[in-house]
């Protein structure tokens, strides 16, 4: 299985260079164009949340893991900052009126949803955000 | 991101071409606020050449649809499509805002 893999300073100016870095390998690997979408949404809502809340003292950084399996093209986002598990984030109010509508956790909400396998862990120090598609268009 | 503004109709039209996200949603929401400012009432964001859009773009939309309602304007959206219609059905946006298929339509409806 091959694997590329590349260490980013946490904060909110490089995260385009980070949505960059996977849409690439994306694109090297063969994922469907409508897919590399799904992932950059997914990267830039996920590294959002680590800029902005994972380190007491910012910036830390963040390591971006991209592995070619066979079914699926996965991203492993590694932080060491507080631990954090954004899948057990509440989902937020869809029905909520204008007035009352907020959009916190609406950002890993998306990525639930436009994802095909996304899952965390606490790996020793680590935060460790999986994230996956399939190559096809879906 | 490019913007274009164009008062039609009585509307404030608002094309976006690009990309709506974190590195640039809080400058646009500026730019929201400073036509509102200026009196602008009635938007229609005309999202035909938009690519992307995040949580981060459709909170600057929310803030200023929000500010708007409080002035008794409105924000309505047109032409989405691909990513974009994408995120703005699966958040509910489409509830909480007008979407037309088109500009034509949107300046005809509302």
């Amino acid at each position: 299985m091959e694997t590329v893999e590349r260490t980013f300073v946490a904060n909110l100016a490089t995260i385009p260079s980070m949505m960059e870095f996977v849409s690439a390998t994306a694109e090297a690997f063969g994922v469907h164009p409508k897919r590399i979408m799904h992932l950059e949404l997914a990267v830039e809502e996920a590294t959002a949340n680590i800029c902005s809340y994972a380190y007491e003292i910012p910036p830390g950084e963040v390591t971006i893991k991209i592995s070619r399996e066979i079914e699926m093209f996965r991203i492993e986002l590694i932080d060491s900052g507080v631990p954090f598990d954004p899948m057990a984030m509440e989902a937020p109010d869809l029905k909520a009126e204008l007035e009352s509508r907020q959009v916190g956790g609406l950002g890993v909400f998306l990525i639930r949803r436009m994802l095909d396998d996304v899952h965390y862990s606490r790996s020793g120090t680590q935060n460790v955000l999986s994230l996956a598609v399939r190559y096809g268009e879906k | 991101m490019n913007v274009k503004t164009q008062a039609e109709k009585g509307y404030w039209v608002v094309k976006l071409e690009g990309r709506l996200d974190i590195s640039n949603s809080s400058q646009f929401e500026q730019e929201c606020m400073q036509w509102i400012e200026q009196g602008q009432r009635r938007f229609i964001l005309d999202l035909g050449g938009l690519e992307y859009i995040s949580s981060a773009g459709l909170r600057s939309i929310l803030a200023a649809t929000k500010k708007l309602k409080a002035q008794k304007g409105s924000l309505s959206l047109c032409a989405l499509s691909g990513l974009v219609e994408e995120v703005v059905t699966v958040s509910g946006f489409d509830n909480i805002l007008q979407v037309y298929p088109d500009l034509t339509q949107a300046m005809a409806e509302e």
